[in-house]
């Protein structure tokens, strides 16, 4: 592999590979064999529904550029041996307010501040492993929307609903996605925590999850309350320029 | 050279009309066309379907140098026509705007189709002498909705793919070469790379084309016989000694103005919710839609954008049940039929055919009269001008019970509308089979009921109120 699994592994020791790698092969065989079967059986891979409540993720994460960048960072060290955010580079992070230094500090060895921020999984590896690749989640926010709740709740929500499952292939199951493929790749955060910081370090994960849903999503409403007030302006001087012209009318 | 030419103008304006009728255009189009003075709200529409054409067409050229129609996965796996659209949302400069201005586009294009065709129904626009200028009109209709089908597969998203894959399929319930038929339309046994491009190719050349074309029929024909108004009156029957109509005004400047204005208003709501509310609440882009395309995964619900959701309805609703009821359609024109001032040889080909659909009503798939009924509900607007016998055109001086009747029609297209968003269930089902037999009867009938009722008298001239 390289050094970012390597580094991945040597964090969170809990990451699909690094289990594999970790607890033999004949484990990590059974382990994957099972994986393929859950994720390719019907109503599993798709299970999206459940009837779980859907929390809120505070509000003023959402906006809160310090929120971000801690889960920036949180993404950079657990998901990313996984999953990708191909979409975005790493200097876009300079949006969120992180300083060249302070993302090169968070970037995997081998880098650069250009790059798209990619895992380091082969996606057809990935696909031969476990059946099925984690999904890249650049949209994820925003493919995990719906009319009850917005995405980042339910990314806030899911981090949260990990429960031990022996029955599962990975020992882990989710209340709001059951059968989910992923295990708990957070367990050990979640141990060293709180929960009260357990839930804000998810909720600043699902604020950096939202924002790269969609980057351009501040500047967009910031600029939008400029063209109102133009557009209101102008339609005042097409009501008058409206009436002044039809007071000829008889 | 042009010396027979009777041209006015000099200079270079001069030099142009002597080869080129810029100021016989002008007049005839804009300074003296002569318009109904008394528009109202609903004659905004128009000028804003024009608008709106502009802007799909001009942010859709933008779209179309970044978009790359290419269903192939790239190295993460993701397929490269849905990574392009991410890229225009994150690389390009402004490319966020751009594209939420042509998703939102989409659906305002709708809306004010909706309202611009509603508005002809209410002041009888499409009677004599404004036939095909309805008959163009429903042909936009038709092009409209092929371009937005076509148009929403290219996102290669969940939605889009699996979108496109139920509508396909919906041409393999045609008798006999129906499977062929949908092999052909893809291009492949399943949507696929070929279907994307294809798709491509009618969304931005082919249908384009023929819209540009259709809407400049619609115009000239419009400019031929003048504009309608809300009282149903001909201006021209009333003309002063220049031979002006007396309710007649210039479209420019008078109209030109009034149009800024709507342009402004509906930019206000336009911008509004491109900059804030671009995906209104997933129905103008819809949240599974950013999930890229997959074969394999069937989403749990499929249900299309919300201006194919009518129709969409009309199409569930037909199932076993409702071909009784075809058939039971099938003898009330018979029935009619035989009560008609025909021939009796006419008489007897007129039921041997109703007979002969009937049989086929019961004989072929359901599905395949639900793809009938799902088109029929368009192409019957077509035969509106010859359907309408009420003896006024406005609804102002109709009877005040087609008031109700045409308030009925709007609810009851709202409702199968919104069934069309939600995944059947047993109520909604039983709804959309009353919903779509009264929209049928709505027009079918409408040469009987158009005439019933006691009917207002309709001034000389226009109701006009100055402002």
């Amino acid at each position: 592999m390289n050094k970012l699994i390597s580094r991945v592994q040597g964090q969170t020791k809990t990451g699909r590979i690094a289990s594999i790698r970790a607890q033999g092969l004949a484990f990590g065989l059974a382990a994957v064999a099972a994986l393929v079967m859950s994720l390719s059986l019907p109503g599993t891979a798709a299970a999206a529904g459940s009837d779980h409540p859907i929390d809120k993720v505070p509000a003023q994460k959402l906006k809160d550029k310090a929120s971000m960048q801690n889960g920036a960072k949180i993404f950079l060290d657990y998901c990313l041996g996984c999953h990708g955010v191909s979409y975005m580079r790493y200097n876009r992070l300079w949006d969120i307010g992180m300083s060249e230094e302070q993302i090169k500090a968070v970037m995997p060895p081998g880098a650069k501040t250009g790059d798209t921020i990619r895992t380091s999984i082969r996606h057809a590896d990935a696909k031969e492993w476990f059946g099925a690749a984690p999904p890249d989640l650049s949209v994820i926010a925003r493919a995990r929307s719906s009319h009850s709740a917005s995405g980042a709740d339910w990314v806030y929500t899911f981090l949260r609903t990990y429960e031990a499952d022996a029955s599962r292939p990975t020992g882990w199951n989710n209340k709001l996605y059951p059968g989910v493929g992923m295990p708990h790749v957070l367990w050990q955060m979640q141990q060293a925590m709180t929960p009260q910081q357990y839930d804000s370090a998810v909720g600043d994960l699902a604020a950096f999850l939202n924002y790269v849903g969609e980057p351009a999503q501040f500047t967009r409403k910031t600029m939008g309350i400029f063209v109102m007030i133009f557009l209101l302006g102008f339609f005042f001087m097409a009501w008058r320029l409206n009436k002044a012209y039809w007071k000829n009318i008889k | 050279m042009a010396a027979e030419k009777n041209v006015t103008t000099t200079g270079l304006l001069g030099w142009i009309d002597h080869r080129f009728p810029l100021s016989r255009l002008y007049k005839e189009h804009l300074s003296e066309y002569y318009a109904p003075k008394n528009f109202n709200f609903w004659y905004f529409f128009g000028s804003l379907a024009m608008l709106v054409l502009v802007l799909q067409i001009v942010t859709g050229i933008f779209l179309t140098m970044h978009y790359k129609p290419d269903a192939s996965l790239n190295a993460d796996g993701i397929p490269v026509a849905f990574a392009s659209v991410e890229y225009i949302m994150r690389e390009v400069p402004f490319g966020w705007l751009i594209r939420y201005m042509h998703s939102t586009g989409a659906s305002a294009f709708f809306v004010i189709v909706f309202l611009h065709m509603f508005r002809g129904m209410l002041y009888g626009s499409y009677r004599a002498p404004r036939e095909l200028i309805w008959i163009f009109g429903c042909l936009i209709f038709l092009c409209l909705m092929a371009e937005a089908f076509f148009g929403y597969l290219l996102p290669w998203g969940q939605m889009s793919y699996w979108g496109a894959q139920v509508i396909v399929n919906l041409f393999a319930a045609v008798p006999l070469i129906g499977p062929d038929l949908a092999v052909w339309i893809r291009g492949d046994f399943i949507v696929g790379d070929a279907t994307l491009n294809r798709f491509f190719a009618f969304h931005v050349i082919a249908i384009p084309f023929v819209l540009v074309g259709l809407v400049a029929a619609h115009i000239m024909a419009l400019h031929e016989v003048g504009s309608n108004n809300p009282d149903g009156i001909e201006i021209k029957e009333k003309k002063n000694a220049d031979g002006i109509p007396l309710d007649g005004i210039p479209f420019h400047p008078y109209y030109s103005v009034h149009d800024v204005l709507g342009l402004a208003g509906f930019l206000l709501i336009f911008f509004g919710v491109v900059f804030f509310a671009p995906e209104f609440g997933g129905y103008f882009i819809e949240f599974n839609n950013f999930i890229p395309a997959d074969p394999l995964v069937t989403p749990p619900h499929i249900a299309p954008v919300w201006y194919f959701t009518p129709y969409y309805s009309m199409l569930r609703a037909v199932t076993d049940i409702f071909t009784w009821v075809m058939v039971a359609g099938a003898a009330v024109g018979a029935l009619a039929v035989l009560r008609a001032n025909w021939s009796l040889l006419f008489k007897a080909v007129g039921i041997a055919a109703l007979v002969v659909l009937a049989i086929t009503f019961r004989t072929f798939d359901a599905k395949f009269w639900g793809v009938v009924i799902m088109g029929g509900a368009v192409i019957i607007m077509f035969f509106l001008p010859w359907l309408d016998k009420s003896p006024v055109k406005s609804i102002r001086y109709r009877p005040t019970w087609h008031k109700w009747l045409y308030g009925v029609f709007v609810v009851n297209f709202f409702i199968l509308g919104y069934l069309g968003v939600l995944p059947p269930f047993d109520l909604g089902q039983t709804y959309s089979l009353v919903g779509t037999v009264f929209y049928f009867a709505f027009f079918a009938l409408m040469p009987i009921w158009s005439r019933i009722g006691s009917f207002k008298p309709v001034p000389d001239r226009v109701v006009f109120k100055p402002h």
